[in-house]
């Protein structure tokens, strides 16, 4: 049994928050690679315009994006750790609200029905899975809203088969168009139920981009779906051009005979994502 | 390809001669609004009230900037589409530019046709560099609203692209 107190996980997850001031080297390291290969001159300088600002943000330590997201949480914690001093709830909330009013960073969040700002960014969204253990895994994810509000979400029948998956993800991609900011990251969640479908599809983007799925049959998937895609030709901040997504990063989740769930949740092309273990 | 030089407020002579595709780098005063000052401002010119900003021969940028000590630190523009509904109407009271991210609507292609005006995309993403480009802002209306509110923000240099001109002339090929 190990004791945590919330003041840990507070600090930690005040930490984590950071992630809002760089692109993981994965994402940055895929936009290189776009960059260097685009053919259309405008999604080019958009490219070349988003490798800069990644520098200008990491020297003068400032946000990459202003829409540094509602904060999504992770946590996977084990069954044999205690929290004292509040709930985890409690916690990963003092944690972002400390580490946004420290940075400057947005407080994007507001009650829907009123449209009153809370003012610092809580509460965040806080995602829990129980494991075996006595460690308590974080993963922070500030979840921009342009890529957000084009999720989608497509409860198939069976008879629709995986050509109905693949024709789901097409018409959400084409659909977000220009507004997601791309070259994007699609999750996609295949399963479950509909809420559980699109969970997976979001955990799908904490992997490192381009990272393939550990299922054969979902990886070749993957493959097919990016290159059907790029094929689109939405480009970068949907100038036209070679590549509309990053990666395509599906999961899957057994669900009911009757149905065929599949969510597609967007990256834009700023994937900020940071990870610690207490 | 060469950058044009423009000045906000605009000449509607020289907003004139830009084309889709043009690389712009846009200085002087430009005032922010999104969603819900846009929403305020359409009720305004709605009633007929008298609005907190000019609009006659200026720019409107969509952007909810970031702001450490009271100045913007990421100001990168927000999805150009959820102001569809508002933009016509400040096109047709003297709005000469928006800037944003991401194509519009018919109703916008068609306001800014018909009041030689002009949408300007910046990068969405490169909320930094914007940012950098900031000399000084002001907050001028609708504080309550946080980020939200409408600040004037003096700028250099901001590199944009001629997203949709008077013509109705685009940049976004497939996309919508």
């Amino acid at each position: 049994m190990k004791t945590l107190n919330c003041q840990q996980i507070a600090d930690a997850v005040c930490s984590l928050t950071e992630a809002c001031g760089a692109l993981t080297p994965s994402c940055a390291a895929a936009m290189k690679a776009a960059c260097e290969k685009e053919s259309n001159e405008n999604a080019k300088f958009a490219l070349e315009t988003l490798l800069k600002n990644a520098d200008v943000a990491k020297e003068r330590g400032l946000p990459v994006c202003q829409d540094t997201g509602m904060a999504v949480v992770f946590v996977k914690l084990g069954q044999d750790v205690h929290i004292e001093g509040g709930t985890l709830f409690e916690a990963v909330n003092e944690g972002v609200r400390r580490g946004y009013s420290k940075h400057g960073y947005r407080a994007s969040v507001l009650d829907p029905v009123t449209r009153v700002n809370t003012r610092d960014n809580t509460p965040a969204v806080l995602h829990i899975e129980l494991t075996e253990g006595d460690k308590l895994e974080i993963a922070f994810m500030p979840k921009g809203f342009g890529s957000e509000n084009m999720s989608r979400l497509f409860m198939l029948t069976p008879s629709e088969g995986i050509e109905g998956v693949k024709r789901s993800v097409i018409e959400a991609v084409k659909a977000a168009g220009s507004n997601p900011c791309p070259p994007i990251v699609v999750g996609v969640g295949i399963g479950g139920t509909a809420e559980k479908a699109m969970l997976t599809a979001k955990e799908q983007l904490l992997r490192e981009v381009g990272a393939p799925s550990g299922d054969e049959i979902l990886a070749a998937l993957e493959t097919e779906l990016l290159s059907e895609i790029n094929a689109l030709g939405i480009g970068a901040q949907g100038f036209s051009g070679d590549t509309t997504a990053f990666a395509v990063h599906i999961g899957k989740y057994p669900t009911h005979i009757s149905a065929l769930p599949v969510a597609v949740n967007i990256q834009c092309n700023a994937v900020r994502v940071a990870k610690t273990a207490l | 390809m060469d950058w044009k030089r423009v000045n906000a407020p605009f000449d509607r002579n020289e907003l004139a001669s830009l084309r889709a595709g043009d690389r712009v780098l846009l200085s002087g005063t430009i005032y922010t609004a999104r969603d819900a000052a846009h929403k305020r401002l359409f009720e305004g010119i709605a009633s007929k009230a008298e609005l907190p900003v000019p609009l006659d021969g200026q720019a409107i940028y969509y952007v909810g900037a970031c702001f450490k000590d009271g100045r913007p630190i990421s100001a990168g523009p927000t999805t150009a589409m959820r102001m569809d509904k508002y933009a016509p109407s400040l096109y047709d009271n003297g709005l000469a530019a928006s800037i944003g991210k991401g194509d519009r609507g018919e109703a916008v292609y068609g306001a800014i046709k018909r009041n030689g005006g002009v949408y300007f995309a910046a990068i969405g993403g490169a909320g930094a560099t914007y940012a950098d480009c900031i000399k000084h802002s002001e907050l001028i209306a609708y504080p309550e609203l946080g980020t939200e509110a409408i600040y004037k923000f003096c700028i250099e240099d901001f590199p944009l692209i001629v997203a949709v001109d008077r013509n109705g002339g685009s940049v976004y090929g497939t996309a919508k």
